[in-house]
This record gives C-alpha cells, structure tokens and sequence, in this order.
C-alpha cells in the first residue's frame, strides 16, 4: 500500500488548490468534531502498530532485539492494546453520532463516484460535507470498528462472548442459498480461533484504508489537513472539495452578515 | 526420530483420576491447573469411554506456530516446552491447542503468574532418585529431562497405560482420542492447526 501511494504520489504529484488558497476560511470541523475524530484516531495508530506487532513481530522485530527484549515489549504492547480499544470504542461511537446524518447516501455521490472523484483529472465534482469516497470511508470504518471492537471484547474476556455461531446462521441466510453453508455449532475455542482470526484480517484491510486516507489527509492533498488541524479550512479549498456544502456555510455566513439572523436555505 | 508418546487405553480407564493428582502432586502444579485430565464421553450411556489426556508434544505443535513471542520451544527428544519468562498471556495457544494443555492458574496475583501458561515448563533439575525403575531405562535415556522421568507418575496408580512412554517409530502423535472427545472438552478442532 505504502509503495501504491508513492507511486501515485509520485504520478499525479500534491493535488492542489485549483485558483491558490484564498487566506479566508470557513469552518469545516468544529472542537467537539475534531476531539472525535482524533480520539478515533490516534487509539487507532497506536492499536495498529501494537496489533501488528502480535502478528509481525516475531518475524520483523525479534530478530533484531532478542526474544527477551522482545517479549518484554510485546507484553507492554498487549497491555496498552487492551487498554486503549477503550478509548478507540469511544471514537467510534462519538464519530457515528456526530456524522452519522452527513454520510447518507445522497444523488450526487453517483456522479461523484462515476467521476472517480476527480483523483485523476482535475475535475472536481460537486460534493456536501463528505463527498463519497468519505462517505465509504465512513462506513468502512464505523462497520469495522464495532466489528473490531466486539471481536476485541471477545478476546479480551475469552470464552465469555462467543458470537461467531450466532452471527455464521444470520450469514447463512444470505449464503446457504448460494452454496455455502457456515458452521453454526462451534465449540468454545473454535469460536476464540474465529475472534482471532477475523480480528487480525479485518485490521490489517483496515491499516491499509487508513493509510491512503492518512495520505489524502496530509501530504497528498494541500489545505486538507487543516480541516481536521484547525477545523479552519480555505474557502477556495472548500469550494474544490465540497462545492455544495461551501456554498451552503458561505450562504449562512452571508445572511447573518446582512441581517444578523439565520434562516433556513429554501 | 523416535519420539516419547503417552497412549492410554480407553477400554481399561475407570475415571478414577489419579493420573491427574499424581501428575500434580509429582509435579507441585499450582492451584487451578491440572497438566493432566481425564475425559469421559457418553457419561452415564452405553458406550462411556474416558481418557487421559495432556499436552502430545505434538511434532509440528500448534502452539508454537501461533505463539506471538516463539515461547514454546521443542526439543531435540520432540517435548514441547514452554518459557514463562517470555510469555505475554495472550491466550492464542489455549485458542490453537486440540488438547487444552495450555492453562492459566485461576488465582494469579502478580504479572508473572498471570503470563504463566501451563504447558510443561522448562525442566526442573531434579536430584538422582532410587525410586525410579531402571526398567524402563530405553525411555530414560530417551526422554531424560522431561518433567515425567522414566515412568511417569500418572501412569502408576492403575494399568490402564499399556504402553506407557513407549517409544513410537512415527513421527506423529500416535494417540487416536475417541471421536467426540475433543468436542467433549470443548476444544475446537484446531483451525489454526497444521496437522
């Protein structure tokens, strides 16, 4: 992922501000936001790079340290990893209600979609709040982070909370149609072999997604860090990105500037 | 290589346990943890069967592969053992394990004990003991630092071990369990396993 994004990095280059940055800004994220979205996050980091060295580890860190030394890292890595999922759950539920209502399925993601973003082209196609490649984004993220999380209470409390059983019959619904069946009687350290197993796939596909959106957040795209820095974004920046939604806080701004009371758009 | 095999024969077992609080006892295993258990299937029914069951020292062992820390170790006889000074209580081995070896003592009160597992230990020096029959030398000079010398103590209290550490030509667990009895243990049957 990491070689992709420096490839495409070093293709299309720093994807700029089509007229410059203008020097006035608009609020795109506001404290309460940004807190969310920086106590998913950096739990996140830290419970990646943790989580990676469980099942890394021993083949990328121990040769270089020692079993010792390594174990004695890894028994202070496990320790924060089963700590700071706390924290991580807590983003992941503050994330879902604070944005949940900006990341429903709306009529111009289609076009969105089709345009491919404008990531290739220049183009920029008109986008609210989130635009749909955040919106997938979202999704992502909020599904496997419950997923992650109660695999991680799973493992956490073994034996306590077998779910694997429960959830395969719900998918065979859906996969005994298509000619799959899923095993629904699992005895008690299968369903602890599952927890593990999913826990360790769906994080890796997820520190992968995070890292290209790490890189669309920061070096990739000029001015887009910012709105999760400061929460202050520039308005030549929001009208590139999220047309619709600038179009809409410039709006707001403009009546209370003229008549110091907001009204409804109609 | 030769390699060192409990087999208990399921026709003779009574369930009477005292394989396990020999083990125990010969061993000093702490409260909570037994290295050894019995297993009984069809309890009450036509067809009961028990056997005793514990780490097989499995040649290509599950939990070795799964350990994130590499603290199993086998050695060059074929014993699994487990270093508890590297241990981090992650729990993936008791997850891998057909046999439910591994184990936590219920009551740890300090960060070492927590990360204790029991498969069989490192082994403890022991003296040279006369009690030992020196019958069964082929295995002792086998199998000498086991934490089950010679003839171990699980296997003395009934016969129901007719080939007590014999020594077994294959390279591979040589212990067929009754079918059903890993699931009567509430042991999966082995996902992560390679065997």
């Amino acid at each position: 992922m990491l070689g992709l994004l420096l490839v495409f990095f070093l293709v299309r280059g720093r994807i700029k501000v089509s007229k410059g940055m203008s020097g006035s800004t608009i609020t795109r994220f506001t404290d309460i936001e940004r807190l969310a979205h920086w106590l998913l996050a950096i739990p996140f980091l830290i419970l990646a790079v943790t989580g990676l060295n469980v099942i890394y580890g021993k083949d990328v860190l121990m040769p270089l340290m020692g079993k010792e030394a390594f174990a004695t890292l890894s028994v202070y890595a496990k320790y924060v990893h089963n700590y700071v999922a706390f924290a991580f759950m807590l983003g992941v539920v503050l994330t879902f209600v604070l944005w949940v209502r900006h990341n429903l399925p709306a009529r111009e993601d289609i076009t969105w979609m089709l345009k491919g973003g404008g990531i290739l082209s220049s183009a920029h196609p008109p986008a609210r709040k989130f635009n749909a490649g955040q919106k997938i984004l979202f999704w992502l993220v909020f599904l496997s982070g419950v997923s992650l999380s109660l695999s991680g209470i799973a493992l956490l409390f073994p034996y306590e909370f077998p779910m694997f059983a429960k959830t395969f019959s719900v998918l065979n619904t859906v996969a005994t149609p298509l000619g799959y069946t899923l095993p629904t009687e699992l005895t008690p350290n299968q369903e602890q072999q599952y927890a593990a197993l999913w826990h360790g796939i769906l994080a890796v596909v997820m520190t992968t997604v995070v890292i290209a959106h790490i890189y669309i957040g920061s070096i990739g795209m000029q001015g887009a860090f910012d709105a999760m820095g400061t929460g202050e974004v520039d308005v030549n920046w929001a009208k590139d990105h999220h047309s619709i939604w600038a179009e809409e806080v410039l709006e707001r701004e403009r009546r209370e500037v003229l008549g110091g009371r907001a009204e409804p758009a109609e | 290589m030769a390699r060192m095999k409990f087999l208990c024969d399921a026709e003779r077992c009574i369930e009477c346990n005292a394989c396990v609080t020999a083990c125990k006892n010969e061993n000093e295993v702490p409260w909570g943890v037994n290295r050894r258990r019995v297993v009984t299937i069809n309890d009450g029914k036509p067809g009961e069967r028990s056997i005793s069951v514990a780490c097989m020292h499995c040649s290509d062992a599950p939990c070795m592969a799964v350990c994130p820390v590499d603290c199993f170790y086998q050695t060059d006889d074929g014993v699994v053992l487990h270093n508890k000074d590297l241990c981090i209580g992650c729990g993936y081995c008791f997850y891998a394990c057909p046999f439910g070896a591994p184990q936590y003592p219920q009551a740890s009160t300090s960060v070492r004990a927590a990360r204790w597992t029991n498969a069989p230990s490192a082994p403890v020096v022991r003296k040279p003991t006369t009690r030992t029959p020196s019958s069964r030398s082929t295995a002792a000079t086998v199998w000498p630092k086991a934490s089950c010398r010679f003839v171990p103590r699980c296997a003395r209290p009934r016969r129901c071990w007719p080939a007590t550490a014999t020594l077994s030509p294959t390279s591979t667990a040589s212990v067929s369990l009754p079918v059903g009895s890993a699931r009567c243990l509430g042991l999966g049957q082995g996902l992560l396993r390679n065997q």
